[in-house]
C-alpha cells in the first residue's frame, strides 16, 4: 500500500466520523427537547376507583352566572386529595372545546392544602393566571366557581386563599383580588348576587 | 421596629429609637453630621509653649509636622464623608453597610450582606472560604474571580478578596450573587448602591390637593420617616431606610405657583426627594406616615404679623434664614366640601384588559372618566380624577390619595367586552380585618361606609334602567374598594349589545356616564349625611 493510499483511506474514515458525529448530535436535539417538553406539561395520575357524585359550580361567560351541576369522579378517600380531584374535575370542563367559561391551555390546580381550622389554600398554575382573560367579571366569576365547589363539597371549609405558581400573588388578572382570604359565607352572597342580577 | 442591628464590629449601627444610623467612634460621629450638611468645620491646631526666638530649622520641623498633620488631619476627617454606603431594604430588615474599595473597585463583605437575610457562616481553609446560607453552600477561592453557588459556575465580574477571614466580593455583580444564592429576585440599582429583595419597594405619587390652595400631597404605599432638610426655595426629604423608588418621571411639575415642581434622585444609598417652592416649606405626617403634605409654612402663607408682634412692615419683609424644620404628626386637613373621586381603572405599563387589538381597557376607562368628570361638574359636583393621563398607579396608591382627600364617593370605572351594558359593584370585603380604636383595617376600611355604597349603586342602578342601559348590582373582590372609606363603586363598563365598537362610541359614553352622574346627583343628600 502507498502513503497515497494511506492518505485517501484516513480522510475517508475521518469522513466518515464526522459525518456519523454530526448525525447523532442532530438525532440527540429532538429527543432532549422532546423529553423538555414532556416535563413542561406534567399530567397528575388519574384517579382510580368508584365514581361518586359531586356538585361542580360551573360559570357561564353569556349569561354572567354560576350554576351548580352533578357530576361523577372518581374520588380518593384523602380529604386534601378529595379536593384537588374537585377542582381538577371543574378545571377539566372548562378546558372542554365548548366550554362555557373557557380558561388557558395549561391551566390546572397544582394542590389544595387543606390547613385547618377551615382554611383551604388552593394553589394555581401558572398557565391559568397568566393567561386568564382580564375583567371584573370573568375573574369574578373562575374565583367564585372554585371557592363555591370546594365549599359545597367539603363542608367545614370556612375561608379560600389562593396562590399561583405557589406564590402569593395580587390579582387573578388585573382585577379579581387574590391577596386576602376569601369568606365562604360572603362568596355565597357573591354568587346569589349573580344570580339574583340576571 | 424593621431596622435591626447591622454587622457587629463594624462600628455602626441603627439606633432604632431615632433611627439614625451612628457611628461608635466619637470623632467619626460629631464629623459625619457637619460634613453631611455642606458644613466642614477646620479644626485649628494651637501648639502651646512656642516662642518667636526659635531658630529657622524648629520653625521648619514644626511646618512639617503641620503639613503632616493638616494632611493626616483632613484624610482622617474627609474619610467618614466619602465612605460609600450599600442600603438593602428585604421583607425581613432594612440595612446599610459600608463599602470598600480595593485597586478601584468597590467590594462588599458578602457575610455581612446576608447575615441579616438568614442563617449564615463562613469557614476559611487556606485562600478558600466556604460559606453556608440556609443550606446553600457557595465556595470562593481568594484571587479568583469565579465562585461556585448552587453547584455551577459564577463569574463574579472580578477578584474574589479574603482579608482577615472575611470575604469581599465586587460590588458590581451583587445583584446576581445573591439572585443565585438567595434563590429570588434582587433588584441592584449599582449607581446609587440599592439593593432591593423580592418586591419590596415604596412607591408614592405627588399632586397638587385640589381642595386647599398651595398643598402638594405625596402618598406612600408604606409608612415612611425621612430626614428633611430646609434651604431657601426647596425641602429635602432623604430616605436612607426605606426602599423608595422613583416615579414614572424623575421630575414631577406641578400647575402651581408656589409649588411648581419636585424631582427624585438616588444617591450613595439614599433616595431624595427635593420639593422645590418660591417660599419656605413644611411638611407634615399623617395617614401612619404613609401621606406626606407638603405646604407653605405659616409666616410664608398670610405673612401677617400676629396681634403684638413686629410691625407689618418688617413681618413683609422675606426672611433670609430658612424656617425651623416642622415635622408634626397632625391631622391631615379636611375639606368640607361634596366632591367626586373617579379613578380611571389600570394606565400606564397595566392594561387592563385588551378589548381589542388596538384598545386597551386603560383607554376607555381615561375616556370615560374624562365624560364623567364633565357630567359631573355640570351638575354641580366638584371632581378629582386619580389620573389624567397613561401613569401607572398602584391600587394602594388610589386608595391612600382617595382616602387623603375625603370626598363623599368614590367612582372606579372599568370596561370589559364580555356580556352587555353596565355593572355596578360594591365591595366583597375579605376575612380578618380587625379595627383597633379609631383605626380601621386597611384590608376593610370599606366596611362603615358599605351601606351607603349599596344605596349609591341602587341609585346609579336606576337612572341606567331609565337610560334603557342594561345593569346588574353585584359584589366585587377588588381592590380598592375594600380600602376606602367613603361611599365607593365600580362600574364596569360593556358594549350595549351591538358589539366591541360600540363601547368607546362618544354616544354611549355620554350616555352612561350622564347616567352615573344623575345617579349621584339623586343620593347626594344621604351622601352629606353619611360623612
Amino acid at each position: 500500500m502507498t502513503s497515497r493510499s494511506l492518505l485517501i483511506g484516513v480522510v475517508i474514515l475521518l469522513s466518515v466520523a464526522l459525518g456519523a458525529g454530526v448525525y447523532v448530535w442532530n438525532m440527540r436535539r429532538p429527543a432532549l427537547s422532546e423529553a423538555a417538553a414532556i416535563y413542561a406539561h406534567p399530567v397528575a395520575p388519574p384517579v382510580s376507583g368508584p365514581t361518586e357524585r359531586v356538585i361542580l359550580v360551573v360559570a357561564y361567560d353569556d349569561a354572567g352566572v354560576l350554576l351548580p351541576e352533578s357530576a361523577n369522579i372518581p374520588l380518593p378517600e384523602d380529604r386534601q386529595r378529595r379536593a384537588e380531584e374537585l377542582l381538577r374535575a371543574l378545571l377539566n370542563r372548562y378546558l372542554e372545546k365548548s366550554s362555557s367559561h373557557p380558561l388557558p391551555a395549561g391551566s390546572e390546580v397544582r394542590n389544595v392544602y387543606l390547613v385547618d381550622p377551615g382554611l383551604a389554600v388552593i394553589d394555581l398554575s401558572a398557565a391559568l393566571a397568566d393567561g386568564h382573560r382580564s375583567g371584573m367579571l370573568v375573574e369574578e366569576l373562575t374565583v367564585a366557581s372554585l371557592v363555591d365547589t370546594l365549599s359545597v363539597n367539603l363542608p367545614g371549609i370556612t375561608r379560600v386563599k389562593f396562590l399561583v405558581d405557589g406564590k402569593p400573588r395580587d390579582t387573578l388578572a388585573g382585577h379579581a383580588d387574590l391577596s386576602d382570604f376569601y369568606d365562604v359565607s360572603n362568596v355565597g352572597r357573591m354568587v346569589h348576587a349573580l344570580q339574583a342580577s340576571q | 421596629m424593621r431596622f435591626v442591628r447591622l454587622w457587629p464590629g463594624l462600628g455602626r449601627e441603627w439606633d432604632t429609637s431615632s433611627g439614625e444610623c451612628q457611628n461608635h467612634a466619637p470623632t467619626l460621629s460629631l464629623f459625619l453630621p457637619l460634613r453631611y450638611k455642606g458644613l466642614v468645620s477646620v479644626t485649628p491646631v494651637s501648639v502651646h509653649g512656642m516662642t518667636c526666638a526659635r531658630t529657622l530649622r524648629t520653625v521648619a520641623c514644626f511646618a512639617a509636622i503641620g503639613m503632616a498633620l493638616t494632611v493626616s488631619s483632613r484624610r482622617l476627617f474627609s474619610s467618614p464623608a466619602e465612605e460609600k454606603h450599600i442600603s438593602v431594604y428585604s421583607l425581613v430588615a432594612d440595612y446599610s453597610l459600608p463599602v470598600v474599595e480595593r485597586d478601584g473597585q468597590d467590594y462588599i463583605g458578602l457575610l455581612e450582606v446576608l447575615e441579616p437575610l438568614g442563617n449564615v457562616s463562613a469557614t476559611t481553609e487556606g485562600s478558600h472560604w466556604r460559606l453556608h446560607y440556609n443550606n446553600q453552600q457557595v465556595n470562593f477561592t481568594a484571587g479568583s474571580n469565579r465562585a461556585d453557588v448552587r453547584r455551577s459556575n459564577f463569574d463574579l465580574g472580578g477578584d474574589f478578596r479574603l482579608e482577615n477571614g472575611r470575604g469581599l466580593v465586587p460590588l458590581s455583580t451583587l445583584g446576581p450573587l445573591l439572585e443565585r444564592i438567595l434563590g429570588g429576585p434582587v433588584t441592584f440599582h449599582e449607581a446609587s448602591r440599592r439593593v432591593f429583595i423580592g418586591s419590596e419597594a415604596v412607591h408614592f405619587t405627588a399632586q397638587i390637593n385640589p381642595g386647599i390652595a398651595h398643598s402638594l400631597v405625596m402618598n406612600f404605599t408604606s409608612p415612611v420617616n425621612p430626614r428633611i432638610a430646609t434651604e431657601p426655595g426647596k425641602l429635602q426629604m432623604l430616605f436612607s431606610r426605606e426602599p423608595v423608588v422613583a416615579p414614572g418621571s424623575m421630575s414631577l411639575t406641578f400647575d402651581d405657583k408656589v409649588i411648581p415642581s419636585a424631582s427624585y434622585a438616588e444617591e450613595n444609598g439614599t433616595a431624595e426627594i427635593t420639593i422645590s417652592g418660591n417660599v419656605p416649606l413644611f411638611a407634615t405626617f399623617s395617614n401612619g406616615n404613609r401621606t406626606i403634605t407638603i405646604s407653605p409654612a405659616p409666616l410664608a402663607v398670610g405673612q401677617a404679623p400676629a396681634p403684638g408682634g413686629p410691625p407689618a412692615a418688617a413681618a413683609a419683609a422675606p426672611s433670609r434664614v430658612p424656617p425651623p424644620v416642622v415635622v408634626a404628626p397632625t391631622a391631615p386637613p379636611s375639606p368640607v366640601q361634596f366632591f367626586a373621586v373617579v379613578d380611571a381603572s389600570h394606565g400606564g405599563a397595566e392594561r387592563g384588559e385588551a378589548l381589542t387589538d388596538q384598545l386597551a381597557e386603560k383607554d376607555v376607562t381615561l375616556t370615560l372618566a374624562r365624560a364623567l368628570r364633565q357630567e359631573l361638574e355640570a351638575r354641580g359636583i366638584n371632581t378629582l380624577m386619580l389620573r389624567d393621563g397613561d401613569v401607572t398607579q398602584g391600587l394602594d396608591q388610589r386608595a391612600s390619595l382617595t382616602n387623603l382627600a375625603h370626598p363623599a364617593i368614590y367612582i372606579c370605572l372599568h370596561a370589559s367586552s364580555q356580556g352587555h351594558g353596565v355593572r355596578i359593584y360594591t365591595a366583597l370585603l375579605p376575612t380578618g380585618g380587625s379595627d383597633v380604636g379609631p383605626f380601621l383595617s386597611w384590608d376593610t376600611a370599606q366596611s362603615p361606609f358599605l351601606s351607603l355604597s349599596q344605596a349609591v349603586a341602587s341609585s346609579l342602578a336606576l337612572e341606567l334602567e331609565t337610560k334603557q342601559v342594561p345593569v346588574r348590582i353585584l359584589l366585587a373582590p377588588q381592590r380598592p374598594l375594600n380600602n376606602i372609606t367613603a361611599a365607593a363603586v365600580a362600574v364596569e363598563v360593556a358594549p350595549p349589545g351591538t358589539g366591541i365598537a360600540d363601547l368607546s362610541s362618544p354616544a354611549y359614553e355620554h350616555l352612561v356616564a350622564g347616567s352615573v352622574a344623575a345617579g349621584v346627583l339623586s343620593v347626594r343628600g344621604k351622601l352629606e349625611a353619611g360623612r
